[in-house]
């Protein structure tokens, strides 16, 4: 389902990705983990398409179509959804607003038709309820007065209805205490479905205990450098990245 | 943003062609303007202030960003009383604010038309400008305010409205001051308003004012406000000239103790546009909110000069001042706060934002504090910037297109402004007016 092959790129003239190869299956889960600064934001960045890095060469491919030619809105109504590990702050636009605007362009580009407003209130208080968010979130701005936990259950949210094809989640699980780190965990496996795939990029063994992923991928210095099972994981919790740190370099 | 340069560093006053025809207007004019001997006193001395200092020009300070003498090429020649087609156009005026129920009084070339407008409004009286100064009604023409634009509109002014809210009165309804100029004629015209709002009265005044597009007419309208102690005054100006039109306002607002004042300009049409705010609160306990939007675009000007004199302590006030400006636009807004000696406790914030949708587009950004009581809470701030290219990318990520995404920020960004008009049904006429702003730069 996702291919990335070769994939290089920039960023302000220094080369942050080095010829990263991935394939995630539909329905699976891949779990990136690796030290800070390898590369792992950008690698979502670049998915999400987002300007300022300069992709040299390498494809990405989602079904066989070449997300890279897209703009970050045509790949989103293409089924990409990226979970920001700092999910900005849009003062001035009810998160309700956002979230309509957000499910109706996608409709649209899709030649859907726009969802009527008692659907569109329904699926959302539905969502809503099982992340915990409640109504006074929804009218306020986008994560204005959020705290860093709350900011991660919109993006989840966000996740529940845009009902992605292929999901991002940069690093969901920092700054959730544990109760929230379980509710967000239940949002995402409650999404788990044999169409839908998963990147979790995370630094912490934790997370991949509620989120258990099919597959575990070490990312340093722009590559992927080791991929095995959920067990990886553990490994990684032991040792740390030393051995992978040399191996890349 | 190119400007005429003035060439002459010696500025010898009534010079230009619009300075030339300016006085060449009231010395004609002047024996039929209404009013009796006194009036024609104050118009005859407000003349001679003009006399003396032309113009006003980039060296006076107040009018650094908008020349006046290089913008205004030519003076019009004086609106007639408009004929009774211009005023059956004039009744499907202030579309802007069509979602307002409000007691609608509408003003045509400058002229009061009482056969369109609804006077009787219980609590309240209004009365023409033109009948109330034949009738001797004068203190509100005898202002200490020197302004030269403003010298003008009492030397000129022919007609506009007299509002007296009567003390506890809650009006019911918005009033809404409708002026309209004329299709075909570029003419100047000189407006007057005066509203006593007395003690504990509450009510939402709102101007409109509007014309034909491709018409290089002249608008000169002022307002006095006297907001009586303990009333609660909604102004909202809003500003749809036509596209050609050069638009000059002036407010004059005195603010009485435990008195509230909500102050908002609005300005989307006009090819120049000046909007000057004189605020003085001469009250302990006064509350106001000082706020505005401007939306540009293509060469529009537009400026916002605010004069805030907290004379007397214990007050507070907000301002809040924002700017949209695409194409080739040029935005200004100049905020000076005075905190007078004894006005001890004064509680101040001024913030002006200028949103650059363009790289031609220009933003003057002139906030100053002027403080001379130590007991003082003031503060101003002033930004001015592209969209923020993250906040773009948030909204992008989620599936917004780009012109959608950047219509959706910067609806935040003056709804902000917009946010501090207590008046729901204003809110909302000027939100969507905000709204169909950004449709028409998508399409
Ligand atoms: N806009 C940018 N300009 C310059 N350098 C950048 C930019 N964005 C990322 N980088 C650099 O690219 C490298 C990879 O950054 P990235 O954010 O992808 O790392 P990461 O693996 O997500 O790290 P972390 O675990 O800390 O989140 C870092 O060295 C970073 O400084
Ligand atoms: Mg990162």
């Amino acid at each position: 389902m996702l291919e990335i092959k070769n994939l290089q790129v920039r960023v302000e003239d220094r080369q942050i990705l080095n010829g990263l190869d991935l394939s995630v299956n539909a329905g699976e889960v891949h779990a990136i983990m690796g030290p800070n600064g390898s590369g792992k934001s950008t690698l979502a960045h670049v998915l999400a398409g987002k300007p300022g890095y300069e992709v040299t060469s390498g494809d990405v491919l989602l079904d066989g179509k070449d997300l890279l030619a897209l703009g970050p809105d045509e790949r989103a109504a293409h089924g990409v959804f990226l979970a920001f590990q700092y999910p900005l702050e849009i003062p001035g636009v009810a998160t309700m607003t956002f979230l309509r605007t957000a499910i109706n362009a996608q409709r649209k580009q899709r030649g859907e038709a726009e969802l009527s407003t008692p659907e569109f209130m329904k699926r959302v208080r539905d969502a809503a309820a099982k992340l915990e968010i409640n109504q006074d979130m929804l009218r306020r701005g986008v994560n204005v007065g959020f705290s860093g936990g709350e900011k991660k259950r919109n993006e989840i949210l966000q996740m529940a209805l845009l009902e992605p094809r292929l999901a991002v989640l940069d690093e969901t699980d920092s700054g959730l205490d544990i109760d929230a780190l379980k509710i967000v965990a239940d949002g995402v496996n409650r999404l788990r479905s044999p169409q839908r795939s998963m990147i979790v990029i995370t630094h912490y063994q934790r997370l991949l205990d509620y989120i258990v992923p099919d597959v575990v991928h070490v990312l340093s210095r722009g590559r992927i450098v080791r991929t095995g099972g959920k067990e990886l994981a553990l490994e990684l919790e032991a040792r740390g990245y030393a051995a992978y740190q040399d191996e890349a370099a | 943003m190119k400007r005429r340069e003035v060439m002459n560093a010696e500025v010898t006053p009534i010079k230009t062609a619009a300075e030339t025809a300016l006085a060449d207007a009231f010395l004609r004019r002047q024996a039929a303007l209404p009013g009796g001997r006194e009036i024609a006193g104050l118009r005859e001395a407000a003349f001679r202030r003009f006399e003396r200092s032309g113009l006003p020009h980039r060296r006076v300070e107040e009018w650094k960003y908008t020349d006046l003498r290089a913008l205004m090429r030519e003076g019009k020649p004086l609106a007639q009383a408009p004929d009774a087609s211009a005023k059956a156009a004039a009744k499907s005026a202030g579309a802007i604010l069509a979602g307002l129920k409000a007691h609608r009084i509408i003003i045509v070339d400058g002229c009061f038309a009482p056969e369109l407008s609804a006077t009787a409004i219980s609590g309240v009286t209004v009365t023409p400008f033109a009948t109330a100064v034949a009738n001797g009604e004068d203190e509100f023409l005898n202002s200490e305010n020197s302004d030269t634009v403003l010298a003008l509109n009492t030397a000129l002014a022919t007609d506009g409205a007299v509002i007296r809210v009567k003390s506890g009165t809650v009006v019911d309804r918005p009033i809404q001051l409708v002026f309209v100029h004329s299709a075909g004629k570029a003419t100047a015209v000189f407006a007057r308003s005066h509203v006593v709002v007395e003690p504990g009265a509450t009510v939402t005044l709102v101007e409109s004012h509007e014309g034909p597009d491709k018409l290089d007419y002249q608008i000169n309208t002022a307002l006095d406000l006297e907001v009586g102690r303990g009333a609660k005054v909604d102004h909202i100006k809003v500003t749809c000239e036509g596209d050609a039109a050069l638009h000059l306002a002036t407010l004059n607002a005195r603010v009485s103790e435990a008195a509230e004042l909500r102050d908002f300009t609005f300005t989307l049409g006009g090819a120049v546009v000046r909007n000057q705010l004189f605020v003085t609160c001469k009250g302990k306990r006064a509350q106001l909110s000082l706020a505005g939007a401007s939306l540009l675009r293509g060469r529009q000007h537009a400026d916002t000069t605010l004069m805030l004199d907290h004379a007397v302590g214990g007050s507070s006030s907000r301002e809040l001042f924002k700017s949209v400006l695409d194409d080739e636009s040029h935005g200004v807004f100049q905020g000076k706060i005075v905190v007078r000696p004894d006005a001890q406790k004064t509680d101040a914030r001024m913030m002006s934002r200028a949103l650059l949708l363009s790289p031609n587009a220009e933003a003057d950004n002139k906030p100053e504090l002027e403080i001379f009581a130590d007991d003082v809470q003031c503060g101003h701030g002033a930004t001015a910037g592209a969209l923020d290219e993250s906040l773009k990318f948030y909204l992008m990520a989620r599936g917004i297109p780009e012109r959608e995404a950047e219509a959706l920020l910067i609806q935040s960004f003056v709804g902000e402004a917009i946010e501090t008009i207590s008046h729901e049904g204003v809110r909302a006429d000027l939100m969507f007016a905000a709204v169909r702003w950004l449709r028409a730069r998508s399409a």
